[in-house]
């Protein structure tokens, strides 16, 4: 997916370059799968910067991303009599925060998924972000990034995040691509995709994200594998039942709806359809 | 007038501060978004604005006031995009300045004439080349006006034949709209509150390590219990009658708060609160669970949260023998108050539009009962009601309202 071209709207521009110039980090939310995580990975490659990827679980603290200190091998070393354990220097493992800061040119940080995190983390993480610099408590020093990283910081919407650190950061939705967008990314994934194919495709998928109460609506991403499927195994457009939305369910459609339920609720429409033009 | 924008956007209660105001101006000195409208709608939206349910608050703001204001960019701001920051307030003009603004009849009627020219002419002479007042007497035809930035000249170009402000994209997102089963989650994962609670059963590596060092290293364990969300729920709904048309958002809510809550308790009742409410409402009249056994059983930990349109005669509430289905002897008001005593942290939705509350006598009643803790069944009212949650309904107002 990374060799393909990464299709970046004009305000996701406008916000790239603000966050570049103002050296600021860069918030962005939308739904799963409109490339959020890709983004990141997209702008260090055209960058021709190192990127350092720092994705955030529920046990995550800010700490993991400075340095820990790995008191369990110091232990261990003064109970076998090391030499080593006179430094405290040598158990001090640096974290993705410090690698970026220490980095000899501008890199990229992707944060993933901040929400995940607890509710105290992005404020732990404020003063570190907007110094770029941060203290060594066990060995009194202070690393300071050489160059200001272009931080993106990706989130779900899980968690509120909390005012403060919001208002340091520069923050861009994604939304859905409309559909011409939609080409455009299909283009760039796919460059010698059949055009029928295409449009009857495109228009399976929007109409299916029309379908009312669906638990989870298919994404770009969703759609991309699905396109892969039906390229794969060379379909022809009628089989989607484009011309006639909502009157079969979709070739390989596990690839769209992910959820049984949503299923049921697509082939009851179908049967709800089916019966009306009786 | 960039300062005029800040306050508007704050007057509409848009969480804007100073600090993203001045990295606005930063920006903007930096040539970002100032090339034309579409450019500072986007920059200004992506300091100024946190969150995506803002999104169509903003954009609504941002119509209002440019409207008809476009050229200021496509003229001006290309040319002179630093003196424009510098003199965003009509009080830096010069005398004679401010005396030639008094004669047109002051600031604001000349935008307000401005904005009219501007949608006149985009109205009559799409994509003609007529300026704007040519010459004569009109107060826009000259080069007058420089310092505030609103000098019309050269050709008079389009209107932007597209704004994406005025497509009102993220209305979907708006807070203030009832949504799905996600955006209730949303609001109520709020309410989560993870505590260790149960069997120690994981490493405490902290702890360990630090008792260690204490006992001169030494090992000694110690373990803690996992984290879960100890948040318990007990949720009343109101089944049945005028409750019908608001079926759906409830079943929303209750999918919601399902997937949510790993203690939850659900029971129902018909209109208001009496002696006894059930658990499944096909066995409505064989299965049913009095009052105050739901009081013996759940403690005051668990929160209480009441769905219900509260939309009946007043005397369902006051007067025994009120209720529609039954003989109560004691008031529906006396059985919610025990209801409340027991349950301090306790809330109210109602799926009613807040509009129609103040017409509604019951709602008013019940309002007052539960001391104002009701909120609309949207997702902020659902926030407000979690916020409201968080602290016990005070005893002593209660006390009065039973005299």
């Amino acid at each position: 997916m990374s060799q393909a071209e990464y299709i970046v709207t004009d305000e996701l521009q406008m916000a790239i370059d603000a966050a570049l110039t103002l050296s600021r980090p860069l918030l962005v939310k939308g739904e799963p799968g409109t490339g959020k995580t890709q983004l990141a990975i997209e702008i260090a490659e055209r960058l021709k910067a190192p990127l350092y990827q720092w994705h955030i679980k529920s046990t995550t603290r800010a700490q993991n991303g400075l340095y820990e200190y790995d008191a369990v091998s110091r232990l261990r070393d003064s109970q076998l009599g090391d030499n080593k354990v006179h430094d405290i220097g040598n158990y001090i493992v640096p974290g993705v925060l410090w690698d970026a800061f220490d980095c000899d040119e501008q890199s990229v940080v992707l944060i993933d998924e901040i929400d995940k995190a607890d509710i105290e983390f992005p404020n732990d993480l404020l003063q570190e972000l907007d110094r770029m610099s941060f203290d060594v408590h066990e060995t009194r020093t202070t690393v300071a990034a050489k160059h200001r990283p272009l931080v993106i910081i990706t989130s779900n919407n899980e968690k509120e995040l909390p005012d403060a650190f919001l208002r340091r950061c520069f923050f861009h939705y994604i939304a859905f691509p409309d559909s011409s967008t939609m080409q455009r990314i299909v283009h760039a994934h796919y460059p010698d995709i059949k055009k029928d194919l295409l449009s009857a495709a495109l228009s399976v998928f929007f109409d299916l994200r029309d379908v009312p109460g669906l638990k989870k609506k298919p994404s770009t991403s969703e759609l991309l594998d699905w396109l892969k499927l039906l390229t794969a195994d060379d379909l022809s457009p009628e089989m989607l039942g484009a011309s006639e939305p909502r009157t079969i369910l979709p070739k390989m459609h596990g690839a769209l709806l992910k959820n049984e339920q949503d299923i049921h609720l697509f082939e009851r429409l179908i049967f709800l359809h089916k019966q009306r033009n009786r | 007038m960039l300062l005029d924008f800040f306050y508007r956007l704050r007057a509409e209660g848009l969480p804007v501060s100073t600090g993203e105001y001045l990295g606005l101006l930063e920006g903007m000195s930096k040539h970002l978004g100032v090339y034309d409208l579409n450019h500072f709608y986007s920059f200004s939206r992506l300091c100024l604005i946190k969150d995506e349910s803002q999104y169509d608050q903003f954009d609504q703001v941002f119509q209002n006031y440019w409207a008809g204001k476009e050229k200021l960019f496509d003229d001006t701001l290309k040319s002179i995009p630093d003196e424009w920051l510098k003199l965003n307030d009509p009080s830096s003009l010069s005398v004679e300045q401010k005396a030639m603004v008094e004669a047109l009849g002051g600031w604001d009627k000349l935008m307000q004439t401005l904005e009219e020219r501007l949608a006149e002419q985009a109205d009559r002479h799409q994509g003609g080349k007529k300026w704007i007042g040519t010459g004569g007497t009109s107060p826009f035809g000259h080069g007058g006006y420089n310092p505030e930035g609103v000098r019309i000249g050269g050709k008079s170009k389009h209107r932007r034949a597209v704004k994406v402000w005025e497509q009102r994209r993220f209305k979907d997102l708006d807070g203030k709209q009832e949504l799905g089963t996600r955006n209730f989650k949303m609001a109520l994962r709020k309410l989560r509150r993870l505590a260790r609670d149960g069997k120690p059963d994981t490493l405490d590596m902290d702890n360990t390590i630090r008792s260690t060092a204490n006992n001169a290293g030494m090992l000694d364990i110690k373990m803690r219990a996992e984290r879960r969300n100890s948040v318990k729920v007990l949720l009343l709904l109101d089944i049945g009658g005028s409750m019908d048309y608001h079926s759906a958002i409830c079943e929303t809510l209750f999918s919601a708060v399902r997937a949510e809550f790993k203690h939850l308790e659900h029971l129902y009742f018909h209109n208001f609160i009496y002696e006894k409410v059930w658990r499944n409402n096909s066995r409505r009249h064989t299965d049913t669970i009095s009052l105050n056994e739901l009081i013996r059983t759940y403690n005051s930990s668990y929160k209480l949260i009441i769905v219900g349109d509260a939309t009946m005669s007043p005397y369902e509430i006051s007067m025994p023998g009120g209720s529609v289905e039954h003989w109560n002897e004691e008031a529906g008001s006396v059985w919610f108050n025990r209801l409340l005593t027991a349950f301090p942290n306790c809330v109210w939705l109602n799926p009613e539009s807040p509009n129609y509350w103040p017409r509604t006598q019951s709602i008013q009643m019940t309002h007052q009962l539960i001391q104002g803790r009701m909120h609309s069944l949207s997702v902020d009212g659902i926030q407000q009601a979690i916020d409201t949650l968080k602290t016990p309904i005070s005893k002593n107002a209660r006390i009065q309202t039973d005299n």
